[in-house]
């Protein structure tokens, strides 16, 4: 078993959960963009939360099973057809061998997540199937890739035609208030520059990509240096250079940095974020604390085991 | 007693741990230490650690455990953690070809600090580095203390490529490019060794707190 790929024109990989434990390397953890895609996608295709699965991004793809087989497409941004009819995403579907799955940019949204019953199974490199094209770490997706499947463990018939109800997804918009915890440098910052971080629109700059998400807006004012001892950082980290415009870490985001970090954007956000749309959106921040950010992305995962319904 | 132990979090799902405030190599040394404690038996839900210069990044699954719990456990740890319970520090050499094409700066900096290129050398090799950290590419090592002639300020604009291998200085640091990359230090010579090999049993060739000694194998130009 395996999914042909007959098209991908845009950014397309495979990701898993991503690649810990080599950060201390100086390894990119990777990842999927919209992390709780990624997971429901798995759930509505009844696999483990860690499965590999396809990230489609700023472009289209079209993808065909050698053999019968269950999917799940999440995500935003995108319009998906399976054979000759279209279908919303966060839904699982049977989906016959050698019917085209295909995948067009549409609407608000930058990143959509196509899961199979069983898995991707590509080759590890790193105990991780994620991509990090900087390191040569897999590649990206091109027509012509046969990508095998693993086994799956559930009879397809009876997880198809599942979805994920939108009050159980994240609030996705482009023009969202995303919530940070402060530092850990908020002492690098004037009060003025910490309360311009607080109070303006942000717009996410088209020089973007999956490893920052640049801010152009006000200029944040450091204290003194904008320099810092290199030291470790994560997806979601907001590193302030000397410029004063702030770059939000994404999911490729490097396994240490050099500039003061005003604030981290908190775990239930970062899929948010991550469906902006560079160029067009505008993003503002709000303080909270670790606890309430916890809280509310236990919640969020939560949703994936008590809020999958039939269709 | 309790020494200068700043926690912070990074987001919900990091904790940076700070030891200090400048490069030095006993706070350093007491960051792999902690390192070293947390890796030997670590709390359920701590994913990994990132060491640095003079902090420790310690990333954790907030579905399987909160901040709270980790701080306290990591708190704890920091105060034990000194610096003679590190690990015994592999000794890695690393045989370098000097100036010439593998080395295109290091008449440069021979000029810029009063020095011959086969001083620059000599004194590149002279002194037993440590891994502070690792970071900006996969493998790459930043090295220190370099001797203190040997102190150029990073190229003002970065080169777009630099050659995987490339041995080169910056500031107080020395480094290794382990892949061909853009970069900003003053390249001094070439090492054969291959530092990342995703594909090999030990993937990276020096992990932190190793120590490093270069060994001349030529001086071109000399």
């Amino acid at each position: 078993m395996a999914l042909e790929v007959l098209a991908a024109d845009g950014l397309v990989t495979v990701q898993d959960l991503g690649r810990p434990g080599w950060g201390r390397f100086g390894v990119p953890r990777s990842g999927p963009m919209d992390i709780f895609a990624f997971r429901a996608a798995n759930a509505l295709a009844g696999n483990p939360p860690g499965a590999a699965a396809i990230e489609i991004g700023l472009g289209d793809a079209v993808i065909r099973p050698t053999q019968d087989c269950l999917i799940a497409v999440t995500g935003a941004g995108y319009a998906l057809t399976s054979y000759v009819w279209d279908f919303p995403l966060w839904v699982s579907l049977l989906v016959r061998g050698g019917w085209t799955i295909r995948l067009n940019k549409s609407g608000e949204g930058n990143w959509a997540y196509l899961a199979v019953a069983g898995g991707i199974e590509t080759e590890p490199v790193l105990g991780s199937r994620s991509t990090h094209l900087r390191s040569g770490l897999g590649e990206r997706i091109k027509a012509g890739d046969l990508l095998p499947v693993g086994r799956m463990a559930y009879d397809a018939q009876s997880l198809a035609a599942r979805t994920l109800p939108g009050r159980f997804r994240p609030a996705y918009s482009q023009t969202p208030l995303i919530e940070v915890i402060p530092g850990p440098q908020t002492d690098r910052f004037t009060a003025d520059g910490l309360q311009t971080f607080f109070t303006c629109a942000y717009a996410l700059s088209p020089a973007s990509d999956r490893m920052g998400y640049r801010l152009d807006g006000p200029m944040i004012e450091h204290s003194g240096s904008a320099d810092l001892l290199s030291e470790g950082m994560t997806m979601g980290s907001i590193q302030v250079p000397a410029s004063g415009q702030p770059i939000v870490m994404m999911a490729d985001c490097p396994a240490t940095g050099g500039y003061p970090k005003i604030a981290g954007v908190v775990s239930a956000d970062l899929p948010v974020l991550a469906q902006c749309f560079p160029g067009q959106a505008q993003v503002r921040f709000r303080e909270t604390t670790v606890e309430a950010a916890q809280t509310r992305w236990r919640e969020l995962v939560n949703g994936l085991h008590t809020g999958i319904i039939k269709l | 007693m309790t020494k200068s132990v700043y926690r912070r979090p990074l987001s919900d799902s990091a904790i940076l741990v700070s030891l200090g405030d400048r490069i030095d190599p006993a706070v350093n040394r007491r960051v792999h230490a902690l390192a070293a404690l947390i890796e030997a038996a670590p709390l359920s839900g701590v994913i990994e650690t990132v060491p640095a210069y003079v902090t420790l990044l310690v990333h954790f699954d907030p579905l399987v455990t909160d901040y709270a719990s980790v701080a306290d456990w990591v708190g704890g740890l920091a105060d034990r953690a000194a610096e003679n319970v590190s690990r015994t520090p592999r000794r890695i050499q690393v045989p370098v070809r000097y100036g010439g094409e593998s080395g295109p700066d290091l008449g440069p900096v021979a000029a810029a600090t009063g020095l011959t290129p086969a001083e620059v050398a000599r004194i590149h090799t002279q002194t037993e580095y440590t891994v502070y950290m690792m970071g900006f590419t996969p493998g790459f090592p930043y090295l220190g203390r370099l001797d203190p002639r040997l102190v150029v300020p990073r190229l003002e604009t970065p080169r777009t490529l630099v050659k995987a291998g490339t041995v080169a200085i910056a500031g107080e640091q020395t480094g290794i490019y382990p892949l061909d990359s853009p970069g900003g230090w003053r390249l001094i010579g070439r090492t054969s060794l291959r530092l990342f090999d995703p594909a090999a049993e030990t993937p990276f060739l020096f992990a932190p707190s190793d120590v490093v000694r270069f060994v001349a194998e030529a001086v071109d130009g000399a």
